[in-house]
This record gives structure tokens, C-alpha cells and sequence, in this order.
């Protein structure tokens, strides 16, 4: 403790080039935390996926719809212990720029096979027991104003109404929240039954089926099951599990992980020749420092240390700036695509990742310097200087 | 005053090998230095000077022989235990001061109480009568860019005696300085050993500074010879 008085000083000294280290290592790190929570929304879908759900799509493309008559036959397959489905409606509240994602469909079996959609059930047993009423997010609700019993007008980018026109009149029945902080509720859900009868075409048609098995050990098979029992009709299915297929969904922006590993990996790389090159260099120029040091008493091992906390400061310093100007960032960000990154949370493990790379980033530009500093002979430091 | 012998050096040898090439800078030196003493070392460059000061001050360690301080071995120390001997029994003063350039005068006075376990307010006390006793009290808080060559070395002493060493080393400690200033760095010298009983070992090049001491003794080639053998 006695020694870190100096290592202030030390890492102080030049202050224009403790300006631009931190600065470097606040960049890698604001990096790093807008795009790991960048990752953790798109994948949160994913992470949030149940064991054994199955999403069954059409073959050909899952904007296809499937025939109603789909749920009962799949209801009849062994293994299968839910079905429920759904379909886009493609909506907007007001403006076409204000997208609200929406979705009919079955309201009892859908809350069965989503339980972590936590609803009032006074609020529940309004929105079943009225079909003109919609189930609403409790973000969406939070980022439009809305509460329940609030009279709100839907468009369809896709659908027309049989009355004309492409707005249908809801009114909120109840919110639901998340069972977790990373449940997506940033949607709207109302009723298929009234979406299939109000709309101008393509009638008892359904958008996906989704699907709960007995025990997750038979997604496989119910899964086999499921797509040949469709097989040579005309909607042939093709059924994945809940997790593969929102990381397929993910997959078709790109391959995720391999961007964000290159652009981490560059920044991280960068960072990591500019701050050891100036370790190196603020501890060379120290050399007859080093070695006064060690001829008043400090022991090789004492100064090592001093060499070693000194980077990780400097990690730290840059790191943590940088992870708030991150946190910041997707403060506003989040904000602003609350509709299509619901979970664009800064959340704990990416923090703590965090900080496990600031001190990888301090030991790694350390040690060299700090063995330099273990070695150095104080004979040989003042023969230099 | 004691006449103990603080310091003996005994048949010490030092060589170095340069590539192929072994050089010996000391071969069969003998030396005693008694508490209390005040002894200037001159001799023309080569000679072994800083050698023997390294020796003395145990950041170097001989071929052979032995060295003994108060009645313990230096010799065989490992590198370790020579730093815990050096920051307990010795104060250096140098020729270009070597002070903290990021570091006050009062906390680079402070360095060597950072090897002990005192408080950070016993040790602040400490620096404080330091530096009043190199006349210094209120540059205590001016870093050394802010102070003369003078002042500087004498914030070198107030951090060699502030943590009250026995034996002083200094390494041509007027070298850089005029010399009026010279003087008043001799004087101050001469004050720690007279009313503090530090035991001085003072290299330099400048036999107006070599005066100061009690006893002056001259190193050629690795030996003790007598100065009218230098003029030779």
C-alpha cells in the first residue's frame, strides 16, 4: 500500500501520454461493451430459449404460412406435450417508422407454452375473454405510453381489414412482464381468431407452430415425427429446435460471433502492441530510477509488483472509462432500437469479462517491463546512465 | 569517539570477465574504516574507486575475501538480503543526486521509510527534521526541476541520513556543484559526522573536498598507495 503513492506518481508523470494510452485502451474497451451487448441482444433470443420448445416453419421458407389444420395433427404426435402458434401481423402504431412487432395468436395455449410471459390474472381473463383486445409488452407499453385500457390503433403492413383499410382498433387488456430481466417484451400478441376473421385474405392459415415436448431427450424425435408426418404435402415442415432456430434467424445478418470475435480481437490486438510499447519504453527510461530504488533497499520482487500494479492501473483506468462511455452509449442506443433489440442490457458477465481483460491486458504489457525492472543490475543501470 | 572497526575488507579480490578477457580491478585488498571515521578515497579514474564503493555499499559483491560490517558478513549475502542490509545500515549520496523527478523533495526524502514499518505520520515527522537538518523546511513540498544543484543534493543527504544509517556512501558528492556550494555540502558532511557520528565514505576527484575528511587515502590500480606515488 505504502508503494502505491509512487506508482501514482510513476503512471502520472507524462501526462499527455497517459492521455493517449488511456485513450487507446477507453476506445478497445468502449468497443468491447457496445459490441458484446450488441451480441447479447441478438443472441438473447437464443440464451432465453427453452429446453424443449420446437418451432415448426414451412420448408420452403418460414414466411410461408402453414395450414390451420396443422395444429391438431401436430397435437396428436407422441411426445408432443403443447402446440400453440403464431402469426406476423407486421404492425406499426401510428407511423409506418413506428414499428410495433405483433402477433396473433392462440391466447390460452400461447401463455401455456411461453410461461415466462408473467400476466395479472385479472388482466389475463380480460384480453381472453375479449377478442378485440391486445396483451401488450411491458417495454413496448413503456416506450409508446401506454396502460391498460387504453383504446390503440394497429396498421398492418401486410394485411388489409375486411371493413377497408389496414388499422385495426384494440384495446389493451393487460401487460405482461419478463419472468427475467433478458425476456423479450417488447410485442404485442392478440388473437388469431379475431385476426383470421376480420382480415381480407389468406384465411386459417397459420404463420408457425411452436411447441413443447414431454422431456427435451425427444425434441429429436418428435422433431423427425413432426416434419414426416408433412412429408410430400403441400406445406412440408421443417421443425428445429426453439434455440437453432433463432440463431439461424440471427445467422442470416452473418456469422455474429466471427465479426465481433475480429473486431474484438483487432481492437484488442492493437491496444495491446500501443500499451506495451509504452510500458516498455516509460520503465526503460526509468532505468536509473529502477536502480536507485534497489540501492536505498527495495528488494528486485518489490519493484516488479510496482511495474506489474502500475500497467494494471493503467488497464483499469482506460478499461472501466471506456466500460462507462459503453454503458452510456447503449443507454441512448437502447432507447432509440427498443423495438428491435429488446435486450440491449450492458448485463453482469459481459462487465465481468470486462474486467477479467483489463487485467489480462494489464499483466500481459506488464511483465515484460516488470521482469526488465526484476533483472535489472544496479551496477549495469548507472554504467547506462 | 569509537575506534571499532565498522567496516573490514579482507584479501578481497574483484574481477570481471569482457568476452574472453578477465579483468581484476582488485587483487589481495585489505581495508578497515573505524566507526565514526570520515574518509575520502581519490585516485585517478581506473583506479577501483567506484569498485570499492560498490563493494562497500554492497551492490556489488567480491571474487573472493570477505567483507565485514559491524561484526556481520556482507559477502555472502543473497541479493535480498543485501537490499534489507543496505536500506537498514546505509545511506548513499550521489554524484548527480538521482532524486525522483515525479516525487516532492519531502517524499523523496520519504523512499527509504518506505522499507520500514513506520507510520505514515511517523514518517512524515522523520522528513520533517531531515530536511531541517539540511536546511530545507520549506522547500519540502518543491520538486526537484524547482531546486538548484545545491539544494538538490542536499534533499540527497536529508533522504541518506532519514532513516539514520550508520555509515554514509557518497560517490563524488560535490562533482556537479560550484564550489561555493561544494563547500556547503562538505560542511554538512562534515556536521553528520562530527555531531551525528555517521561514518563517511567519500569518493572524489577534488582534493579541496577530500579536506574535509579526517583521512584521505589513494587508490591506484586496485591498490592503496601512498599520494606522492600518484604524481608519478
Amino acid at each position: 500500500m505504502k508503494d502505491l503513492y509512487l506508482v501514482y506518481k510513476n503512471l502520472t508523470r507524462k501526462k499527455m501520454r497517459l492521455f493517449l494510452t488511456t485513450f487507446a485502451i477507453f476506445i478497445a474497451f468502449l468497443i468491447f461493451g457496445a459490441i458484446m451487448t450488441l451480441r447479447g441482444a441478438l443472441n438473447s433470443g437464443v440464451e432465453m430459449s427453452a429446453d424443449n420448445r420446437l418451432v415448426v416453419v414451412h420448408k420452403t421458407n418460414f414466411t410461408n404460412p402453414l395450414p390451420y389444420s396443422y395444429v391438431n395433427k401436430t397435437q396428436a404426435i407422441e411426445g408432443v406435450k403443447q402446440v400453440t402458434h403464431a402469426n406476423w401481423f407486421g404492425g406499426y402504431y401510428q407511423e409506418p417508422a413506428n414499428q410495433v412487432v405483433t402477433f396473433a395468436v392462440d391466447p390460452e395455449s400461447y401463455l401455456e407454452v411461453y410461461p415466462e410471459l408473467v400476466v395479472e390474472p385479472t388482466q389475463r381473463n380480460a384480453w381472453l375473454n375479449n377478442q378485440a383486445s391486445v396483451l401488450v409488452g411491458e417495454r413496448i407499453a413503456l416506450a409508446n405510453g401506454w396502460k391498460v385500457g387504453d383504446s390503440i390503433p394497429l396498421s398492418s403492413n401486410i394485411f388489409s381489414h375486411k371493413d377497408g383499410g389496414q388499422t385495426w382498433d384494440f384495446v389493451i387488456a393487460g401487460i405482461f412482464s419478463g419472468a427475467e430481466e433478458k425476456t423479450d417484451t417488447s410485442y404485442v400478441l392478440f388473437h388469431y381468431k379475431y385476426f383470421n376473421e376480420t382480415q381480407s385474405w389468406g384465411g386459417d392459415n397459420i404463420g408457425w407452430l411452436i411447441i413443447t415436448t414431454l422431456d427435451p431427450s425427444m425434441n429429436e424425435s418428435v422433431a423427425k415425427a413432426i416434419d414426416s408426418n408433412f412429408a410430400n404435402s403441400n406445406a412440408e415442415t421443417d421443425t428445429s429446435t426453439e434455440q437453432a432456430f433463432n440463431k439461424a434467424f440471427i445467422e442470416q445478418i452473418g456469422n455474429i460471433g466471427l465479426i465481433i470475435f475480429g473486431v474484438v480481437f483487432m481492437a484488442f490486438f492493437t491496444i495491446l502492441i500501443v500499451v506495451g510499447n509504452t510500458m516498455v519504453l516509460a520503465i526503460r527510461e526509468r532505468t536509473a530510477e529502477i536502480a536507485v530504488l534497489k540501492t536505498l533497499g527495495f528488494e528486485s520482487m518489490r519493484i516488479f509488483k510496482m511495474v506489474l500494479i502500475e500497467s494494471c492501473l493503467l488497464a483499469f483506468l482506460g478499461g472501466l472509462l471506456g466500460l462507462g462511455a459503453a454503458y452510456l452509449l447503449i443507454q441512448v442506443a437502447s432507447e432509440y432500437l427498443a423495438r428491435f433489440l429488446p435486450n440491449l442490457v450492458l448485463d453482469q458477465s459481459i462487465l465481468l469479462q470486462a474486467l477479467g481483460y483489463m487485467l489480462l491486458l494489464g499483466l500481459v504489457t506488464g511483465i515484460a517491463p516488470a521482469i526488465s525492472a526484476l533483472r535489472l543490475n544496479i551496477i549495469t543501470a548507472f554504467n547506462r546512465g | 569517539m569509537s575506534s571499532q572497526n565498522l567496516f573490514e575488507l579482507s584479501q578481497v579480490a574483484k574481477r570481471f570477465t569482457k568476452g574472453k578477457e578477465t579483468i581484476s580491478i582488485f587483487h589481495d585488498l585489505n581495508m578497515q574504516i573505524k566507526e565514526g571515521d570520515f574518509l575520502a578515497i581519490m585516485g585517478p579514474s581506473g583506479s577501483g574507486k567506484t569498485t570499492l564503493l560498490n563493494l562497500l555499499g554492497g551492490v556489488d559483491q567480491p571474487t573472493e575475501g570477505q567483507i565485514t560490517f559491524d561484526g556481520q558478513r556482507i559477502d555472502n549475502l543473497s541479493e535480498g538480503q543485501l537490499a534489507k542490509w543496505r536500506a537498514n545500515n546505509i545511506g548513499f549520496i550521489f554524484q548527480f543526486y538521482n532524486l525522483m523527478p515525479m516525487l516532492n523533495a519531502a517524499r523523496n526524502v520519504e523512499l527509504p521509510l518506505l522499507l520500514t514499518n513506520m507510520s505514515r505520520s511517523e514518517r512524515k515527522q522523520q522528513v520533517k527534521v531531515a530536511l531541517e537538518l539540511v536546511g530545507l523546511s520549506d522547500r519540502a513540498s518543491h520538486m526537484p526541476s524547482e531546486m538548484s544543484g545545491g539544494q538538490q543534493q542536499r534533499v540527497a543527504i536529508a533522504r541518506a541520513v532519514v532513516s539514520d544509517p550508520k555509515f554514509l556512501l557518497c560517490d563524488e558528492p560535490t562533482g556537479d556543484l560550484d564550489r561555493q556550494t561544494a563547500d556547503e555540502i562538505l560542511q554538512t558532511l562534515q556536521l553528520l559526522n562530527e555531531k551525528f557520528g555517521k561514518t563517511i565514505v567519500m569518493v572524489t576527484h577534488d582534493p579541496s573536498a577530500a579536506k574535509f575528511a579526517k583521512h584521505t587515502v589513494h587508490l591506484n590500480k586496485g591498490e592503496f598507495v601512498k599520494a606522492e606515488e600518484l604524481l608519478v
